[in-house]
């Protein structure tokens, strides 16, 4: 779909700055997406972090972007750019490649009846084919055999919480694989004013999963069995934060059948429901030489949970 | 002390300042759409700026005090009612248990707010008693209230001491114009826009439709032109799309190039569209005051005017506290 599908191992050597009025500075790392401008702009993010300058109210990693709150009133603007711009300058001289993060699997129900209501409600008008269903469509502009071998290409190989955002809790998921093996389907026509909640959804190349009930535009696939925001914070993962990804989760989804989705459902109800996870080193450029087969050494973390 | 809520009017939110450091993970900074008129209210009843208002949209509650209150009504101009008697607006009021407080039919703007002595107590979430309903965090239970809600009002400050002003002077009112100028940054992605499409940006009316709540305000108009590009991978296939970024508050994106919408307080805190340029921080309150019809020009201007601009906004709220005899 794309025809800039070569693998892209390079970002402009700087990035560029603007800004959103007199609160926000925004650094456009990349225009277009790849792995490598997602962990420059988290690298650039935990820099700035650790940095602890004063006046800085919020730091907000996307995609391809940075977006950084301030009060002028404490840390005038130019100050703000000279100390992010001395954090990229560093990081371009930096052979350090490396994020601690951790990997989780997330049950998800496929093709599951609560997307598909929604679905049905929103076709004429809405979808681009309003006679058929979201994942074969999907199936379909990716030239895949059916709706089983895209769910298959959606779970084998894990994805990167590559931004956290949209709406409270919300991952956006960039999927660890070769450019041309990225599974790309455009968003609905127009936006639907309803989506169930925890609704595993994908738009452009970005996969997601709907923390909260409300509108939304990205196709959608099946449902996460289990909460991603807990503002009541009953469960275990919730202890800290009533949010659940960070930035540079890794996600690894695993099909579940509906007798499984009832049975996390009970775990949920008794409080006793923990996604499987485990800490993980992640090196950029292992997963930019052989992404399937570092993939596979990064699941191996969660065998024996 | 509480009020009970009789009829919750369209939407009656909790709101103070607005909630800090969780932008990151999409949570807004919520919090009253017009901060002076809040700040004001809570000027007049001896609060700080900090405490929590009841804001109002179109059409107020009604509600009833269970102990002698000190309230005042600020904002968007409407017919202030106890017990059915007309009273002021950006005044002092006196209540008695049982009294009942109610409002007219709004007369311009959007929004007003109900500030108490002692604030609105619900409990703070992540820093904030605003409510973010979307997540259902903050506020009365995370939501708009309802007929029934108890709302629980907080012991005054200070030993209930108030302010030598009972009202606010004239000139510290804000007005709530059919026309506004909105100065905006121009900036983010305003390369991507057609020069033709710049010029009706800056020199087009721009009217508030009805689809404007908390999220953001869309706006009709001339429309806009972007430039045709080979999209960038994952951006999208409109040359509105970008690849999703952080969206700052009060910036300005025009999905399709037909109507600006502005994010505002409870925005989502990101998405594919590209923004053309950020409403300076001092002029989010005039946008909040906007009225669907509104008649709406953008102008531009650089950060040093929006910074000056933002220490000029600054002076003029701590001048109508002092006004008041009251300290900020």
């Amino acid at each position: 779909m794309s025809n800039l599908a070569t693998a892209p191992q390079t970002v402009p050597q700087e990035a560029r700055y603007t800004w959103g009025g007199d609160e926000f500075l925004f650094v456009e790392v990349s225009e277009s997406m790849s792995l490598v401008a997602n962990f420059k702009v988290m690298s650039m993010a935990t820099k700035l972090a650790a940095a602890g300058l004063e006046g800085i109210v919020d730091i907000c990693p996307a995609n391809a972007s940075l977006l950084v709150r301030f009060d002028p009133d404490v840390l005038p603007p130019s100050a703000l750019e000279e100390n992010v711009r001395t954090i990229e300058r560093e990081l371009t001289h930096s052979h350090d490649r490396s994020l601690d993060t951790r990997i989780i699997e997330v049950p998800v129900w496929y093709d599951d009846p609560f997307t598909a209501e929604v679905a049905q409600r929103f076709r004429e008008g809405f979808h681009q084919e309003p006679g058929g269903t979201d994942i074969d469509y999907a199936a379909k502009v990716n030239n895949l055999k059916d709706a089983a071998e895209f769910i298959q290409r959606h779970h084998e190989q894990p994805w990167l919480v590559s931004m956290v955002g949209f709406v409270a809790g919300l991952p956006f998921l960039f999927q660890l694989v070769d450019r041309d093996k990225q599974l790309e389907v455009p968003k609905y026509l127009s936006p639907r004013t309803d989506t169930p909640k925890l609704t595993v959804g994908h738009g452009g190349c970005f996969g997601c999963i709907y923390s909260v009930r409300g509108a939304g535009g990205y196709q959608m696939f099946g449902v996460a069995a289990a909460p991603i925001f807990d503002p009541a914070q009953t469960l275990e993962d919730f202890k800290d934060f009533m949010v659940f990804f960070r930035p540079g989760d890794i996600v690894k989804f695993k099909p579940i059948a509906e007798h499984e989705y009832h049975q996390i459902q009970e775990q949920i109800s008794a409080g006793t429901f923990r996604y499987r996870q485990a800490p993980v080193a992640f090196e950029l450029s292992k997963a930019l030489a052989d992404p399937e087969g570092y993939n596979q050494a990064l699941m191996e973390a969660l065998n024996g949970i | 002390m509480a009020f009970e809520i009789e009829s919750p009017g369209l939407a009656t939110t909790v709101q103070d300042q607005g909630r800090k450091h969780h932008y990151n993970v999409g949570i807004p900074q919520s919090g009253s759409m017009d901060q002076y008129s809040a700040e004001l209210g809570n000027a007049l009843v001896g609060n700080t700026a900090a405490e929590a208002v009841l804001e109002c949209t179109y059409l107020g509650p009604v509600l009833v005090t269970d102990q002698d209150a000190v309230i005042a009504v600020t904002g968007a101009p409407v017919d202030v009612k106890v017990n059915g008697e007309k009273a002021a607006q950006w005044s002092r009021l006196r209540l008695k248990a049982g009294d009942e407080l109610s409002f007219g039919v709004i007369q311009g703007g959007t929004r007003y707010y109900i500030a108490v002595q002692g604030g609105i107590a619900v409990p703070e979430v992540l820093g904030s008693r605003s409510t973010y309903s979307l997540g259902a965090i903050g506020g009365f239970k995370g939501r708009k209230l309802e007929a029934g809600d108890l709302v629980p009002v907080g012991v005054p400050l200070n030993s209930g001491a108030l302010p030598d002003g009972d009202s606010v002077p004239d000139e510290f009112r804000p007005v709530f114009a059919k026309e506004q100028t909105v100065r905006i940054v121009l900036g983010l992605y305003d390369h991507r826009l057609t020069d033709e499409g710049m010029d009706n940006l800056l020199t087009g009316e721009w009217k508030v439709t009805p689809v404007a709540d908390r999220m953001g305000l869309r706006y009709s108009g001339p429309g806009v032109k972007w430039k045709e590009r080979e999209q960038p991978f994952g951006a999208g296939s409109d040359p509105s799309n970008i690849v999703d970024a952080g969206y700052a508050v009060g910036s300005i994106q025009i999905p399709g190039g037909t109507q600006p919408i502005i994010l505002h307080r409870d925005a989502v805190s990101g998405g594919g569209y590209a923004m053309v340029g950020t409403v300076i921080s001092a002029d989010m309150d005039l946008v909040a005051r906007a009225a669907p019809g509104t008649a709406t020009r953008f102008v531009g201007v650089n950060q040093d005017e929006a910074l000056v601009a933002r220490k000029e906004l600054a002076q003029r709220t701590n001048d109508a506290w002092a006004a008041l005899g009251a300290i900020r």
